[in-house]
């Protein structure tokens, strides 16, 4: 569905992705982590064609849908709005099922975009991203300056959609154990490269993905 | 008439003309970011170009409307010069529409010369509550109407409108969803054109035009725009008609060659205003 191999992306003389390549199945939940300054928003950009690649290929099969870091809603549009511009390239805009997968939705759905709290703010980002009906999602910092509950929340509406409709999810994330905790496969970038990948059950038990990124073993939390 | 009442059905009528052009500036600015500095030019292109196609034996509604959609055209033309290259920043956008601008008098010279020219619009009174009013004047205040209720069903109620306001609102997330953005910043080019294009047919019956009367109506638009904040064609519409009757009173108690110099006046108080504003918030933010 997502395949990117030996991607290189330059900005100026600095590398940003150092032949990185990555892989999402039909249906699979992908994670990819690393701290702040790696390379993980550069590569959805490059996903997304806003950056260019020097070296390296892109193949995306089937729809694909970026839900941008810092959630990039167009503020003086209604919810409804920002939900139906999402399917700008798609020929169903009706929005009911948003708010059916999102309740929470519903009842701001006349509100400017600009008045809603964090949290409804990402699940319009993330409906946003639904509504273009995509076979795969990446979500660039789902969790970012949110509380654990509604990140929570989000979480469960997203191992929903790859349940029951067969989402493909690319979660870019700086909280590994959100990352590590929610998909079955994850990728660590490190300075533009892939230091590690697998499946996450055993990338949190690898010890430098637990000194680096969890502090303590992810069982232990729970 | 008194004359009070005169000046004051006068100033309505050329305000609403102002409007016109300054809703066709807030529109390209609200999708593009660019300040048209051609648009007094879609105005000019429109008036010169009805005159012609009226001598030519068009008849009157054919002869408007091709010149509205002519004006349409160089606003697509303008826009593709000016943000046609991805990546071109407002500013640089600002200069090409400057240039295109003056181009723009030399192609009029060429086609029309330097000298004024006008056609007649509606002649004759219409009795109104006791009152007899110009049959243009009316046509140009409902002609006005009709323009600004459409902007706003187009903008507040059709989904270009809210293509075209998203790529205003977050250009980078409009390209997201798969909103072309230059394409969109076209259509605003378009429809700016088009407004202007409104704005020419309408006045150049009251007012001759030659290929230098940009500037007058490029200044009394952008001062209606700015009142508006360059983002609200309904306030941009109070603003063109409160500075036509000004404008309208001033020539009419004072001097004519006044009126020109109430606008820049009013554009450049509001323009050190708003610097002045956000000086202070800047200075309360720190």
């Amino acid at each position: 569905m997502i395949d990117v191999d030996d991607v290189v992306v330059r900005y100026g003389t600095a590398l940003a992705l150092d032949r990185v390549s990555l892989k999402v199945a039909a249906g699979e939940m992908v994670a990819l982590i690393g701290a702040n300054g790696a390379g993980k928003s550069t590569l959805l950009k490059a996903l997304s064609g806003v950056v260019p690649t020097a070296s390296g290929s892109i193949s995306i099969r089937g729809c694909f849908a970026h839900v941008p870091e810092g959630r990039q809603l167009f503020p003086d549009l209604s919810v409804d709005d920002n939900l139906r511009l999402g399917a700008f390239r798609a020929a169903n805009r009706d929005t009911q099922w948003i708010y059916e997968l999102m309740p929470e939705l519903d009842r701001v759905r006349k509100r400017r975009a600009d008045s809603l709290s964090g949290g409804q703010q990402q699940m319009v980002a993330i409906g946003r991203g639904l509504m273009a009906r995509p076979d795969v999602i990446a979500i660039d910092e789902m969790s970012l300056g949110l509380a654990p509950k509604i990140v929570q929340s989000l979480a469960r509406q997203l191992s929903l959609l790859n349940r029951e409709r067969g989402l493909g999810v690319l979660l870019v994330e700086q909280s590994a154990r959100l990352a590590l905790s929610l998909c079955g496969k994850a990728y660590v970038l490190e300075t533009g490269r892939v230091v590690a990948e697998g499946p996450s059950r055993e990338l949190v038990n690898s010890h430098f993905v637990v000194s680096a990124y969890l502090g303590s073993p992810l069982e232990e939390r729970a | 008439m008194s004359a009070f009442f005169s000046y004051l059905v006068h100033g309505v009528a050329v305000g609403c003309g102002f409007a016109l052009i300054a809703s066709g500036l807030i529109i390209i600015y609200r999708v593009t970011r660019v300040v048209n500095l051609a648009q007094g030019m879609f105005a000019v292109l429109a008036g010169l170009t009805a005159a012609s196609l009226l001598d030519a034996g068009l008849p009157h509604g054919l002869a408007e409307l091709s010149a509205t959609l002519t004006a349409a055209a160089a606003g697509v033309l303008l826009g593709l010069v000016a943000i046609g290259k991805r990546g071109t920043s407002p500013e640089a956008s600002l200069i090409v529409s400057l240039g295109v601008g003056i181009f723009g008098y030399a192609l009029e010279i060429l086609i029309w010369g330097d000298q004024p020219r006008s056609f007649a619009g509606f002649s004759g009174l219409v009795a109104i509550a006791g009152l007899e009013l110009p049959k243009q004047y009316l046509l140009i205040v409902a002609v006005t109407v009709v323009v600004f209720g459409a902007l706003e069903v187009f903008f507040e109620h059709t989904y270009l409108g809210k293509a075209l306001t998203a790529c205003a609102s977050n250009p980078g997330a409009a390209r997201l969803v798969g909103i072309d953005v230059t394409r969109m910043g076209l259509v605003g080019f378009a429809l700016g054109g088009a407004l202007g294009g409104i704005a020419g047919v309408a006045l150049t019956p009251l007012t001759p035009v030659s290929y230098d009367s940009d500037m007058p109506l490029f200044v009394n638009g952008f001062a209606a725009a700015i009142l508006a904040g360059l983002r609200q064609p309904m306030l941009a519409l109070a603003g063109g008609i409160a500075l036509g009757v000004a404008e309208a009173m001033v020539a009419g108690y004072a001097k004519p060659s006044y009126q020109s110099s109430l606008a820049l006046l009013l554009a450049i108080t509001i323009l050190v205003a708003q610097a002045a504003r956000r000086s202070n918030l800047r200075a309360a933010e720190q």
